[in-house]
């Protein structure tokens, strides 16, 4: 439950949690970027004042609880499908303004027909897609996204890529596609990158508030409990180390 | 009354649209007709079937062992269906392709030069128009103009309202082809 | 009212644009294809939403996203499509979701073949996917049937929030007959949907799911389910009765079987074999209690499908002893005649 704490006099109130935001506790693992990402969405949502017309279709993963977080309306989606689901919706209603919110098993896995279709439509939608190379609800699985060398649970000598493939850069992907409108990788290990991603994702919706459509945000996320790393180191691991395979910055942008 | 055709050629022969034709106008005679093609893979230019039951009551199966008439287009369609015909039923053979006689004793054959009269009229497309008339006048359950009005329907609006004169004139040379093979009124 | 010539896929797209569809989601697939091109050549005429989507498993999901956003709505396929799409039913289910989705089925199991074949009854009537959950199953045997039921199944589902299934085959789906269309509905007579996600502004917000972590929680999810079917049951049982009053032989048949049961019927009351026939219309719920009291009074009930005896174990629940239960099925595809069945039938009675 939120408490209200009344403001003293001479004292100005220049942070609250957002609007679109619920009360309930997020259920991520301490120290993972999902809450930041979760946060950074709610914000976006409030600053366009878009939030009584907003639909979010939670995934399968680690955010399958997503719906509790918002005050908005919400659907609940089978693994890898939010983006048939909310292209479903969006065609059935024109007017709102829905989001798919992903990690990398659902929308990178069992999901890559249903992503990539959607954004070769141009479907007017907006994905965010939470990319921590690793499956973290199931017990820290390899991950199409899982880094060579990387051990999981599924790969416990390290993910060797004859074997199990190489990380799957589904970004530089759709960037290829001529239906996209806006295809980002970000990152939120530090202040500046948070800054970085809210712009990327405030884009993500503004493009489809002007039908430009299928916009996607890729974020570089954290899993401490799988990855076993303290939550400072895993945030350096994805600075140091991710980034190399997943370089930052914008791979499709038609303005 | 309840009576069954097998229209049966090669595909491209205009099989499915003769027998389409046919259903149309008992439906506008205001009987119960039913449609059922052969589909699937044969349809890209292998053979063609399709069976057509017109009836003044409820139609059960639309899948009939022995129909009262077959049109048989081309000689292999005449080998898979000539046994299935019933008792005194009618054969319309298009004795332009089909050289061989009829085994059936018990069956009446109208042999209709059905290539070589639409070759006359000048458009060899018209030929299942042609063997649709010659079926009207021997099977007796719709008219000439019943057939004609359906065929205009068919094709009106659809980029073929020339054609309308020519298949008209089809489907009555057909008819009174099938004229010497048939005693009585159609 | 005018009748047109229609094929029974074309007559069962157009009924459902006229029952008020709005979006319809499909992906190809033999032998159901012209009610796809139907649909795309008419639905976006008239306001409607025509996509094709990547996937069955891609359109039924898009299904799911409609209907959660409160607009009528249906995809169609055949059985192997039909199986593909079962994932998403099971969560449309659960989530309580209004849809329609015809399944023209055609031989399998496997990739089979694309003819007449009645093999998807188990997988249509008891569920499909994962979970306890039931569709309202109709089972039209002409064209004109399918046109009135398709109306039918938007109706049921809306009404109960449970997801229809018509369960045709390749015949019905190829073939033509003359048709009564039914009037456009008026869009005031489709049910307000409060519980659609249409932005939660002046209303509490909607949350369409089919999840609950804690059992409890989803038992109750389970039981509001539970209770639906069960009035389901008491309300909405549908069958054709042919010939049943001095039957001694009763022949239970859905679909084409069914209408091909007709004229066996006939056949054999010309010659003197008192036949009569069940056919049930709603597959599920399925006609328990009318079959179990013509058992009383018949000596066979003779179940005849398109298939290695699905619907044939309903009949037998139903009958339970009071009557022996034949069963004759053709498989692969193939369509038995009239007289085939009629030589069944000779084995019972007479």
């Amino acid at each position: 439950m939120s408490v209200e704490v009344a403001i003293p006099e001479g004292y100005v109130k220049i942070f609250s949690k957002p609007r679109a935001l619920s009360d309930a506790k997020y259920t991520y693992c301490p120290g993972c970027h999902h809450g930041i990402i979760t946060r950074l969405v709610a914000e976006a949502i409030d600053e366009l004042g878009i939030l009584e017309r907003t639909v979010g279709i939670a995934p399968v993963g680690c955010a399958v609880f997503l719906d509790r977080f918002f005050n908005c309306d919400f659907v609940q989606a089978a693994h890898g499908r939010a983006c048939a689901v909310a292209t479903g919706i969006k065609r059935a209603r024109p007017d709102l303004v829905v989001f798919t919110y992903q990690g990398d098993g659902d929308l990178a896995a069992i999901g890559t027909a249903e992503t990539i279709h959607a954004a070769n439509r141009g479907e007017n939608i907006t994905v965010i897609f939470v990319n921590n190379g690793i499956y973290g609800m199931t017990g820290g699985e390899m991950a199409p996204t899982t880094l060579p060398g990387q051990r999981t649970t599924t790969t416990p000598l390290g993910r060797e890529p004859r074997l199990h493939g190489f990380p799957l850069k589904i970004s530089e992907m759709l960037a290829q596609l001529d239906g996209p409108a806006y295809i980002t990788r970000q990152a939120v290990f530090d202040y500046k990158h948070i800054v970085r991603a809210k712009q990327a994702i405030l884009k993500a919706f503004r493009n489809q508030l002007e039908g430009k459509g299928f916009s996607l945000v890729e974020i570089l996320s954290t899993c401490p409990t799988n990855w076993r790393m303290s939550p400072a180191d895993a945030g350096r691991w994805v600075a140091e180390e991710v980034v190399k395979t997943y370089p930052l910055g914008d791979l499709k942008d038609v303005g | 009354m309840e009576k069954a055709v097998i229209f049966a050629g090669f595909g491209g022969q205009g099989i499915l649209l003769a027998g389409k034709i046919l259903a149309r106008a008992g439906m506008n005679r205001g009987l119960e007709v039913t449609w059922l093609p052969s589909y699937g893979p044969e349809m890209r230019g292998g053979t063609a079937n399709c069976t057509v039951v017109v009836a003044d009551s409820p139609i059960g199966s639309p899948v009939v062992d022995n129909p009262e008439a077959l049109v048989a287009m081309n000689a292999p369609s005449l080998d898979k269906f000539e046994a299935r015909v019933a008792e005194d039923g009618i054969v319309v053979v298009n004795s332009s392709l089909i050289k061989r006689p009829l085994k059936r004793q018990d069956v009446r054959s109208i042999l209709v030069p059905v290539n070589d009269i639409a070759m006359e009229l000048g458009n060899p497309r018209v030929i299942n128009m042609v063997a649709l008339g010659a079926l009207v006048r021997a099977l007796g359950v719709v008219s000439l103009e019943d057939v004609q009005a359906a065929m205009e329907e068919e094709l009106r609006g659809k980029g073929r309202d020339k054609l309308i004169a020519l298949n008209r004139e089809a489907l009555r040379r057909g008819f009174s082809e099938a004229e010497k093979y048939v005693t009585g009124d159609a | 009212m005018s009748r047109v010539l229609m094929r029974g896929n074309e007559a069962i797209a157009e009924a459902a644009i006229r029952s008020g569809l709005k979006c319809y989601f499909c992906y190809p697939i033999t032998p159901q294809g012209e009610l796809v091109e139907y649909m795309a050549k008419e639905l976006p005429k008239r306001g409607g939403v025509f996509l094709q989507a990547e996937s069955e498993v891609a359109a039924i999901n898009m299904v799911y996203g409609a209907a959660a956003a409160g607009v009528r709505t249906m995809t169609s396929s055949s059985s192997p499509g039909i199986s593909l799409k079962q994932e998403g039913i099971s969560y449309i289910a659960m989530a309580r979701l209004p849809c329609v989705i015809v399944n023209m089925m055609r031989g399998g199991p496997g990739l089979g073949n694309i003819a007449p074949a009645q093999g998807d009854y188990f997988q249509a009537t008891k569920g499909g996917g994962h979970g306890d959950y039931h569709l309202i199953v109709l089972a039209p045997s002409t064209v004109p049937e399918a046109a009135e039921l398709v109306r039918l199944a938007f109706e049921l589902s809306d009404k109960y929030r449970v997801p229809a299934m018509i369960l045709a085959d390749g015949m019905i789906g190829q073939m033509m007959e003359p048709v009564e269309l039914p009037e456009p509905v008026d869009p005031k007579d489709i049910p307000e949907r409060p519980w659609a996600v249409t932005g939660a502004k002046g209303r509490p917000r909607n949350v369409i799911s089919s999840f609950d972590l804690e059992p409890e929680g989803l038992r109750e999810m389970n039981l509001v389910l539970q209770d639906t079917y069960r009035e389901i049951e008491r309300s909405e049982v549908r069958w054709e009765e042919v010939e049943t009053e001095d039957a001694e032989i009763l022949l239970v048949a859905y679909g084409t079987m069914g209408r091909i049961a007709k004229t066996v019927v006939r056949l054999a009351r010309e010659e003197g074999l008192k036949t009569g026939l069940l056919r049930p219309i709603t597959l599920w719920p399925f006609p328990y209690e009318p079959i179990r009291k013509l058992a009383e009074r018949v000596k066979t009930v003779l179940t005849v499908e398109l298939s290695a005896g699905q619907m044939w174990e309903d009949v037998r629940l139903a009958v339970e002893g009071r009557a022996e239960t034949p069963f004759y099925g053709e498989l692969g595809g193939v369509v038995p005649s009239p007289k085939r069945i009629l030589e069944e039938v000779r084995k019972y009675v007479g």
